[in-house]
C-alpha cells in the first residue's frame, strides 16, 4: 500500500478539495486540524466514496512545541504532507489589535515553517517524500490592503525556497503553490474576478499534477505569473501611491 | 480566532430552474450547524436552497437564502441493508456515480439527477415508480432537522413523527434538512429493460397505463399540440431494472457499467420566441415518428432512462430570457380522463406550445403535505409572455373544477386562494406553521405569495 498524505488544516475548504483528489487516487489520507471533531464527517465521506482508509489528528499550528509530538504519534509516515493552513481576517481589525496581527503572522509563516522543518529532517534522513506549501501571491509584494497577511505568506515563500535548495539533492520535493484568489470561505462575501479566482478543486487538481512533475513552484492559474510580475516591477515610489 | 462566527452572505441573483421569477437574495453559505444557528439567532425568516431545480420561487428568500453546498458529505452506507446515510447537500448525481457501479440505485428518483438530498425530501419527490413504490418518504428512515431556536430534531415515522411527516413535502418551511437516512435498492445491472408502446390518443394512453400496474416504471410524452380524435396522443415508456440473465451478451460482462453519455452545454440564451408554436410543433413531430420507429423492447442504460435531459446542461436557457414557467397537477382518478382532456384542449387551444407534457399515474399520499394522491399528473412548459399567464389560469381553473391540486416545486404563480381551493390540508399547515413559530423563522418567496 502505498504510504498516506497528511493534510494539515483539514478543515478548510482547499484541504477538503485536496484530500478528496488524493482518496480519488488511492491513498490513505491523513486529516489533521485543530478541532479534530470536526474531521470525522470528512473521514465517514471520504472512506465511503472511495474506499481508503482515513485517520483524523488533532494539531495546532501555533502550538509549535507540540509539533514533534504530534509527528511521533502518527500511525505510518506520511509520504506527502501538504500544509494549507492560513488565517486571513480583515487587515483592519489586525491594525488595532496586536494580538490579532501577530497571530496572522504566525500562523502563516511560523507554525508552518516549524512542522514542514520538522517533516524535512525525516524526509531528508530516508530520501523521499514530498513537501508542499499553499503560501499566496499576497506574499510577492506587501500591499497596504493586507501586508500582515502578505509578510507572513512572503516569509513562508522564503523558507520553502530555501528548503528546496537544501533538499535538492535529497530527492525531497518541496512545492510551492501560489493559488491567487481561490473561493472558499477565507473571501467568501468578497467580490473576485471571475477569471482570477480558482476553485478549491483546481487547486487540488493542480497540486497533485505538479507532484507528480515533480515542480518547484506553481501559480494555479497561470494568469497570476504575468500579473505578479507585473505588481513586482512596478517601481516603489510609484507602487506607494497606488491603491492596489 | 476560533469562535464561530456567523457565515458573511453576499448579494447574488437568483432563480429557480425555470429562471423565473428572478429574485436578488442575500445568500448565506454555512459550513457548520453553529454557522447556520447564528443565521437562525438572527430572527430572520431564512429557506433552505439546494440545488435550485426547483422551478419557481420555493427555494429564493430576499433576506436569507440558506445555500447548502457545503453540506455534502456522505456519512455511512450499510451494504446489508442498502441504508446510506448523507449530509442534506448531496447530489443524487453523486450518490449514483458511487453507488451505481457498486450495485444499488435510488429507491425513488425525479427526473433530474441534479438535485439535492434536501431537495428530494423538501418536495417528496416522486418518481416513474410513484404508482407502485411511492414518493422518496418510502426510502426515507430519519432525517434530522434544525428547526426554530437553533434546536436539532431527530425524526422519522416513529420519532417526532408529526414534524417528519409535515417536513416531507414541506418545501423547507418546517425547518432546514442537514441530514437523512435512506435506503438504496439493489440492482443487478445497470440497465433499464425499456419497452415502448404509442397510444393515438388520451383513452388508448390511460388504458395502457391501468394495464401496466404492475410495471416498476412508466410514463407517458405527450404530444400537446396534437388535437381532435388524436388528442393526448403519445409515447408511453415502461421499465424494468433488467437482470443479468436478460441482458444481451455484450453488456452481461460488465453488467453495472454503462457507456458514459455525451453532455452537451446550452452556451447561451435562446431569443425569446425562438419556441414557438412551429418549431415546438416540429419537434414533437420529429420526436414522435423517432418513437414509432423504436416502439417494442430495448435495453437503455440508467442515465438515459431516467434523466433524458440532463446530458443537455443548462437546457433551461432554450427558453430564452424571459424564463419559463412549469405547470404540474395531478387529477384524482374518478376525474383523471375528464379533466386531462379538458387541460389539453386547453393547451392544444391557446397553441401554446408546450415542448414537454408528461404525464404519470400516482399512487397513494404519504406525506401529511406531500403533493402526490392516487391518480394521474400531468406536467407542461410554456416559455413566459403575457398569453403563458392566461394560459395558466385557465389550466388552474381547470384543476380545481376537477379536484386536482398542484405541485409546489413547479410553481410559480398561484394565488393564496388557488391554492386553498385545491387543497384542504393548507390549513392545516399553516395553523402548525403558526403554533410552532416556523413562521417566525422559515420563509420563501413562494410562502409569502402563498400565504403559508
Ligand atoms: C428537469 C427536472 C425534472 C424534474 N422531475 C421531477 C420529477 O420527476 N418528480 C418530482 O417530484 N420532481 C421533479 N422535479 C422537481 C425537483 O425534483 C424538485 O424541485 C427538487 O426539490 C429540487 O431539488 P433541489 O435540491 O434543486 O432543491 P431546490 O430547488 O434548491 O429547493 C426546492 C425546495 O426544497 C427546499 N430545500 C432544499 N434543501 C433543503 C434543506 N436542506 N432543508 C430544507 N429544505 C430544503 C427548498 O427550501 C425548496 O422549498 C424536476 C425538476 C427538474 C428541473
Amino acid at each position: 500500500m502505498t504510504a498516506p498524505v497528511l493534510i494539515l488544516g483539514a478543515t478548510s475548504d482547499m484541504g477538503r478539495a485536496i484530500a478528496q483528489r488524493f482518496a480519488a487516487q488511492g491513498y490513505p489520507i491523513q486529516l489533521a486540524a485543530r478541532q479534530v471533531s470536526r474531521l470525522e464527517r470528512d473521514k465517514a465521506d471520504l472512506a465511503i466514496r472511495y474506499g481508503v482508509p482515513v485517520s483524523v489528528h488533532e494539531f495546532d499550528v501555533l502550538a509549535v512545541e507540540t509539533h514533534a509530538a504530534f509527528i511521533q504519534q502518527l500511525p505510518m509516515q506520511p509520504a506527502i504532507v501538504i500544509c494549507v493552513v492560513g488565517f486571513m481576517p480583515a487587515q483592519k481589525v489586525c491594525e488595532q489589535d496586536c494580538s490579532l496581527a501577530l497571530d496572522v503572522m504566525r500562523t502563516n509563516y511560523e507554525g508552518p515553517a516549524v512542522i514542514l522543518s520538522l517533516f524535512a529532517n525525516l524526509f531528508e534522513q530516508r530520501g523521499f517524500g514530498t513537501l508542499v506549501g499553499i503560501s499566496s501571491v499576497a506574499g510577492e509584494r506587501g500591499r497596504a490592503s493586507n501586508y500582515f497577511y502578505g509578510s507572513g505568506k512572503a516569509g513562508f515563500t522564503a523558507f520553502l525556497s530555501g528548503l528546496r535548495q537544501r533538499l535538492a539533492k535529497s530527492g525531497v520535493q518541496v512545492l510551492t503553490v501560489l493559488p491567487g484568489y481561490v473561493n472558499t470561505r477565507m473571501t467568501e462575501g468578497m467580490k473576485l474576478p471571475p477569471l482570477l479566482t480558482a476553485e478549491p478543486k483546481e487547486v487540488a487538481n493542480a497540486i497533485f499534477a505538479a507532484i507528480e512533475k515533480k515542480k518547484d513552484v506553481i501559480y494555479v492559474r497561470p494568469i497570476w505569473r504575468w500579473i505578479m510580475l507585473l505588481i513586482r516591477w512596478i517601481p516603489e515610489p510609484l507602487f506607494k501611491r497606488l491603491s492596489l | 480566532m476560533s469562535s464561530p462566527m456567523a457565515p458573511r452572505g453576499s448579494l447574488k441573483t437568483l432563480c429557480g430552474w425555470g429562471r423565473y421569477p428572478v429574485q436578488t437574495c442575500h445568500v448565506y453559505c454555512p459550513r457548520s450547524e453553529s454557522e447556520m444557528i447564528q443565521l437562525l439567532k438572527r430572527g430572520l425568516p431564512l429557506i433552505a436552497r439546494g440545488n435550485g431545480r426547483a422551478y419557481g420561487d420555493s427555494a429564493l428568500n430576499r433576506e436569507a437564502t440558506l445555500q447548502m453546498r457545503h453540506f455534502n458529505r456522505l456519512l455511512g452506507f450499510n451494504p446489508q441493508t442498502g441504508q446510506l446515510i448523507a449530509e442534506a447537500g448531496v447530489l443524487l448525481a453523486e450518490i449514483l456515480e458511487i453507488f451505481v457501479p457498486r450495485g444499488w440505485f435510488p429507491l425513488v428518483t425525479p427526473g433530474t439527477k441534479f438535485v439535492t438530498v434536501g431537495g428530494m425530501i423538501a418536495a417528496d419527490v416522486h418518481g416513474k415508480n410513484h404508482h407502485k413504490e411511492g414518493s422518496f418518504v418510502r426510502s426515507l428512515d430519519w432525517l434530522d432537522l434544525l428547526t426554530s431556536e437553533g434546536q436539532i430534531y431527530r425524526c422519522s415515522p416513529s420519532e417526532n413523527r408529526d414534524l417528519f411527516y409535515w417536513t416531507v413535502g414541506g418545501m423547507g418551511l418546517t425547518g432546514v434538512i442537514l441530514r437523512a437516512a435512506f435506503r438504496l435498492r439493489p440492482i443487478e445491472t445497470a440497465w433499464i429493460r425499456q419497452t415502448i408502446r404509442i397510444a393515438k390518443n388520451l383513452d388508448e394512453v390511460i388504458d395502457l397505463f391501468e394495464a401496466a400496474q404492475d410495471v416498476t416504471y412508466s410514463v407517458a410524452w405527450i404530444d400537446c399540440l396534437a388535437s381532435g380524435s388524436r388528442l393526448g396522443r403519445s409515447v408511453v415508456m415502461l421499465g424494468e431494472h433488467a437482470t443479468r440473465e436478460e441482458l444481451p451478451t455484450k453488456y452481461r460482462q460488465r453488467p453495472l457499467r454503462t457507456p458514459q453519455r455525451r453532455k452537451i452545454s446550452i452556451p447561451l440564451d435562446f431569443p425569446n420566441g425562438a419556441l414557438n408554436a412551429l418549431t415546438v410543433g416540429t419537434f414533437n413531430q420529429l420526436y414522435f415518428l423517432n418513437s414509432q420507429r423504436k416502439a417494442g423492447q430495448s435495453f437503455v442504460d440508467w442515465d438515459t432512462f431516467f434523466y433524458p435531459l440532463d446530458s443537455l446542461l443548462g437546457w433551461n436557457r432554450i427558453y430564452g430570457r424571459r424564463g419559463f414557467v412549469q405547470f404540474q397537477c395531478v387529477l384524482p382518478l374518478s376525474t383523471a380522463r375528464e379533466g386531462l382532456s379538458a387541460l389539453l384542449h386547453c393547451t392544444s387551444a391557446a397553441g401554446a406550445g408546450s415542448f414537454l407534457a408528461v404525464l404519470k399515474k400516482l399512487g397513494d399520499q404519504q406525506g401529511y403535505f406531500s403533493f402526490p394522491m392516487a391518480g394521474y399528473t400531468l406536467a407542461l412548459d410554456f416559455p413566459m409572455s403575457q398569453r403563458t399567464l392566461k394560459v395558466l389560469d385557465q389550466l388552474e381553473e381547470i384543476t380545481l373544477q376537477y379536484g386536482g391540486r398542484f405541485y409546489l416545486a413547479k410553481d410559480s404563480h398561484l394565488t393564496p386562494l388557488r391554492l386553498r381551493q385545491s387543497d384542504c390540508r393548507v390549513e392545516t399547515f399553516v395553523k402548525v406553521r403558526n403554533a410552532q413559530q416556523w413562521t417566525v423563522n422559515f420563509a420563501s418567496e413562494q410562502s409569502k405569495r402563498l400565504r403559508l
